[in-house]
């Protein structure tokens, strides 16, 4: 649910040392992050190291990793996250960002991937 | 004759439209309340930012009460959602569930709730051990009896029987009537048509179902029909949904107190096709039941790919649904628009 929603239109930016865009949870509601197991991201067909993505919402910015022992935050529903990813950058222009999250619900009996893929442009 | 039933929106239904920050909390109440749905089910954690992990701010509560008095709403129910498998790779012990539920009774009790939704995979004992505590905060914690489980479904059988043993009050049930499906719901077929279905083993899936065919028999023939993922993924829909009769929720109505009234679409003459709201109000009606039917809208995940869900207008035509079946004699009607349309929406 809301799959078409995840990526936030127009929100590709240069960050330091790489590049970033708002993302929202897939889901009627929100999650504590130590739920969130994966987030991956692609760009131009290629998939970013895991170590290279940051999660950051309100000030707080986070590696995978650290968000599965995190109890105390949580990525509330409709809620726009900063997707980070430390690639050294990309190019202005057109590119096409996938964004598939991973999370570890409670009651259902399986383990839901969900992804979202748009082109974004990155400003000059 | 008017019927003791009550209307009410769970603000689930308007999910595509809070999700995208198009109605506020203010939107879906007003709404609600102009539809005569007086009763406002939340899932907490979906109307407030920072439940359970953070905590919520004491401002959004007032906003809370000050938007249920202006409206002259009720609130019936927080639906909870006890996350215990928060710890990759361990279950969350029993005692801290147990002190979860608390805190979600304490949540309930604040936002002037009745009621507590707990989802299905809840153990008993971990109800029964909140029971008293329930109790104390005037809070009922009601078991959400959803599909694939239903009341004949061992695992809720459990749950009847350490009810009554407790002897607490405090414990009940919420049904939900997609547990009555009585025929595959259109917008489903057409999902699974997108998505590559052949018609014609679409076709033999909304057959089976009107058949009542077991659904492992249903899956081994649209393999040999040559269908593949998307098919049968939509003949697997039939290992979670079966249509089950309204009737047997008579045995358990003094523990039944809210109501979800699931829909996947209600059709512009106000008929759900596939849950029967006529015999679900007949039984409701039977058994004596004073509780909410709370509107579910969950066609949305359904048609989301193809259309923009319009949330308001579905509950909307369900309510007029509602209102006509408990006998009453006004059509609900919207009065406010619901939300501001956006620039690109107004240009079009």
């Amino acid at each position: 649910m809301m799959d078409n929603k995840m990526i936030v239109e127009g929100s590709l930016q240069s960050v330091d040392g790489g590049f970033s865009f708002l993302g929202r949870l897939p889901y009627y509601r929100g999650l504590g992050l130590s739920m969130i197991e994966d987030i991956q991201v692609t760009v131009d067909g290629d998939v970013q190291p895991r170590e290279s993505v940051r999660f950051a919402v309100r000030g707080k910015t986070y590696t995978l990793d650290e968000m599965e022992t995190c109890y105390d935050n949580r990525w509330n529903f409709g809620e726009k996250a900063q997707i980070i990813v430390l690639n050294g950058g990309l190019s202005a222009g057109n590119h096409t960002i996938t964004f598939a999250v991973r999370n570890r619900v409670s009651y259902l009996p399986f383990v839901p991937t969900t992804k979202d893929t748009k082109e974004l442009a990155l400003a000059a | 004759m008017t019927s003791k039933i009550k209307r009410g929106v769970s603000l689930y239904s308007y999910q595509n439209e809070t999700f995208q920050g198009k109605m506020s909390l203010e939107d879906c109440i007003r709404t609600s309340a102009e539809l005569g749905a007086k009763g406002i089910e939340i899932i907490g954690e979906q109307t407030f930012w920072g439940w359970p992990e953070y905590g919520v701010a004491s401002e959004d509560v007032d906003q809370w009460h000050r938007l249920i008095k202006q409206y002259d709403c009720t609130p019936v129910a927080h639906d909870f959602m006890l996350d215990y498998k928060r710890y990759k790779g361990r279950e969350m012990p029993f005692e801290e569930q147990v002190a979860s539920v608390k805190k979600d009774i304490e949540f309930g009790a604040r936002l002037g709730m009745k009621y507590i939704r707990a989802l299905v995979s809840i153990a008993p004992e971990v109800l029964v051990a909140a029971a008293p505590h329930a109790e104390e905060h005037n809070i009922k914690i009601l078991i959400e009896v959803h599909a694939p489980l239903h009341f004949d479904h061992p695992w809720i059988i459990r749950h009847a029987e350490a009810f009554e043993k407790s002897g607490s009050d405090a414990l009940g049930f919420l049904p939900d009537m997609g547990m009555f499906l009585f025929a595959f719901p259109p917008v489903w077929k057409e999902k699974f048509l997108r998505i590559g279905v052949p018609p014609a083993i679409a076709d033999y899936v909304v057959k089976a179902y009107d058949d009542r065919v077991l659904s492992e028999y249903v899956i081994l023939n649209v393999q040999q029909m040559g269908g593949t993922g998307p098919a049968i993924a939509m003949a697997e829909t039939l290992r979670h949904n079966a249509a089950f009769e309204p009737k047997r929720m008579l045995d358990h109505m003094s523990r039944i107190h809210n109501i979800h009234g699931k829909f996947y679409e209600v059709t512009e003459d106000y008929v759900e096709p596939s849950i029967p709201y006529d015999q679900i109000v007949q039984v409701l009606e039977q058994g004596g039941y004073e509780g909410y039917i709370c509107s579910e809208y969950e066609g949305n995940r359904w048609i989301e790919d193809a259309q923009e869900p319009d949330s308001v207008e579905q509950v909307r035509r369900q309510q007029v649904m509602l209102a006509r079946l408990l006998g009453e004699s006004e059509v609900p009607t919207i009065k406010t628009p619901a939300f501001a349309p956006t620039l690109t929406e107004a240009a079009e």
